[in-house]
């Protein structure tokens, strides 16, 4: 019967859930966002410290959620942290198709490392949101951290 | 519980037949969000519908008559539903959203020929509570946003009720209006309406009274309740979607200005002004929600011969069964008053160290719908320092078996998540 559960929650999941990764807020950083989940009061506040052109330097986070939420969050930290902006926004996008597929697009460990995991919860529409919130803090925070250095580029 | 028999009301609702993706058959315990139809209700807006469908109000055929007679049958069947003294005290909205709406924006908008009683103003108070639902908070929000009022509210106590320590100081001859709801969506606390009804009528304030949660559960009359203004959802009480109640006293709502403007509200229109209608017509501007109307009559007829009291008690002894098992789990917390009479069957509660979105996936996964999040009252979720709940609520087809099923599964839920630690 928990076939299906057992798709969406496995050992790395949880592994991450207990004891995620990067979190805590750092300093320096050059954004800070905070998302909410208004359908389930899910909340992340993320910090970005990014060389403009150059490298994701540190991501911080705190986040309160679900087990898929917070998992996923820590795994994006992994997978974005020391990445070039351009291979970050080439792993970001990969993941967000994979997301959206419905379970369609099983994704690549080469790029998505241990966050293929989340795709579980491609085939749960109702898991989406929570697994993306961290996905599109991030997103936000390099709009927020270009805003601030004056305009975008 | 008398002459309850759950069996047979089970028959009446077709979807409790069906079984879910891995062949569970369904425990539906999620009515406190959207409630289930029973077949009358199907049935009656089909058979308007293949046999009366029309617009009301205008045409000068037969069936533009007999949707009319239906459309007004089914407001004086809720009216009676609700014990309202005329009829014309029922105004049918889109939802009890929009109901809560009419009279916080109606409030706000009166001119000088408006009675004092029935206008919000800068310097006046509008008094909530902090268990309200989004519905019953935001409104008055920018009801004080628009009028420079001051929205202040009656906090919480430890045990899930309202604190009325400090009533005396929170209502006071500037508050015009105290907005609440009769039963809490998340809690299940039923609040004390005739203390705070008695309050508010000694300086002078309006009641506004969210009776959502209340009505598909428990006897419900206006004149008893004594507040000015009650707001129901359909879907809540085994009727349809898009369509919801305000009722409220004759003499408020013959003197308030209108909410929607537009077509079938009006008496008289020239090219730069117009006159409005008489209450209900004044506040349902354009064609109304016809068929949904009419299921929503037969939804509170379906009610009327179970019997409220009836509904109640078997409901009442669901809520300690469910309220028994789950106080026995580790790590379980009920979020919501002890089992009692001032307590109804909206059971939520949090797990340890385990986020409600995962325990409603797993119940899922057996079968059993239930809410998981914040229910549409936030604050009341940050007044406990929880960011959500798990929460199950009863309807009149709910068993002791389907309360005994959830406890378990919450029991495995436990065990599910155990094996990762």
């Amino acid at each position: 019967m928990s076939s299906g559960l057992d798709a969406l929650y496995t050992d790395i999941i949880f592994e991450h859930d207990k004891r995620p990764q990067n979190a805590g807020l750092r300093e320096p950083f050059h954004a800070e966002v905070h998302h909410v989940n208004p359908t389930c009061g899910d909340e992340i506040t993320l910090r970005l410290q990014r060389e403009r052109g150059g490298a994701v330097e540190d991501i911080s986070y705190e986040a309160v959620g679900c087990a898929m939420s917070r998992a996923s969050a820590s795994m994006m930290t992994e997978l974005l942290i020391g990445r070039s902006l351009a291979e970050a926004e080439e792993i970001t996008r990969a993941f967000e198709a994979a997301m959206s597929s419905r379970g369609r697009d099983a994704g690549d460990p080469e790029v998505l490392g241990d966050a293929v995991a989340l795709l579980g919860a491609a085939k749960f529409p109702g898991r989406v949101k929570c697994v993306l919130m961290a996905w599109k803090a991030y997103r936000a925070a390099l709009v927020e951290a270009d805003a601030l250095d004056g305009g975008a580029g | 519980m008398t002459s309850f028999d759950v069996q047979r009301v089970r028959a009446d609702f077709p979807i409790l037949q069906r079984t879910l993706a891995g062949g569970e058959p369904l425990v539906y315990l999620d009515a406190g969000a959207t409630s289930q139809r029973p077949r009358p209700v199907i049935d009656a807006e089909v058979a308007f519908l293949t046999r009366s469908n029309a617009a009301v109000k205008r045409g000068a055929h037969q069936l533009a008559e007999e949707a009319t007679d239906a459309y007004e049958g089914a407001r004086a069947r809720i009216g009676e539903f609700l014990g309202a003294p005329r009829p014309e005290e029922i105004v049918f909205t889109r939802n009890a959203t929009e109901a809560l709406n009419l009279v916080a924006r109606s409030l706000g908008d009166g001119d000088a020929s408006t009675p004092d009683h029935l206008r919000v103003r800068e310097g006046d108070e509008i008094l909530v509570t902090e268990m309200e639902h989004h519905a019953n908070l935001v409104p008055w929000q920018e009801l004080a946003r628009r009028t420079g009022a001051r929205l202040r509210w009656i906090p919480l106590t430890d045990d899930f009720t309202l604190d009325l320590t400090d009533l005396g100081s929170l209502l006071t001859g500037r508050t015009r209006v105290l907005a609440l709801t009769h039963q809490s969506n998340v809690l299940g606390t039923v609040n004390p309406i005739g203390t705070l009804v008695e309050a508010a009528r000694a300086v002078g304030a309006l009641t506004v009274l969210d009776a959502c949660q209340s009505a598909p559960h428990m006897p419900l009359d206006v004149r008893e309740l004594g507040v000015d203004f009650v707001a129901l959802s359909g879907h809540k009480m085994l009727g349809p979607t898009g369509i919801g109640v305000l009722w409220g006293r004759y003499e408020h709502l013959a003197a308030m200005p209108p909410f929607l403007t537009g077509g079938s509200m009006i008496e008289v229109v020239h090219m730069d002004r117009a006159t409005y209608a008489e209450p209900p017509a004044r506040f349902e501007a354009g064609t109304p929600m016809i068929s949904q109307a009419i299921g929503l009559a037969a939804a509170a007829d379906y009610l009327s011969a179970l019997g409220m009291e009836a509904v109640a008690a078997h409901e009442s002894a669901l809520t300690d069964r469910a309220l028994r098992g789950l106080r026995g789990l580790p790590g379980v917390r009920i979020i919501g008053p002890a089992p009692g009479p001032e307590r109804t069957g909206a059971v939520s509660f949090a797990v340890e160290g385990r986020h409600p979105h995962d325990i409603g996936q797993v119940l899922d996964s057996r079968g059993i719908a239930v809410r998981v999040g914040h229910h549409c009252a936030w604050p009341l979720h940050r007044r406990y320092g929880i960011p959500g709940t798990t929460r199950a609520t009863f309807s009149v087809h709910t068993t002791a078996e389907e309360v005994d099923a959830l406890v378990d599964s919450v029991s495995y839920a436990l065990d599910y998540f155990g094996r990762f630690a």
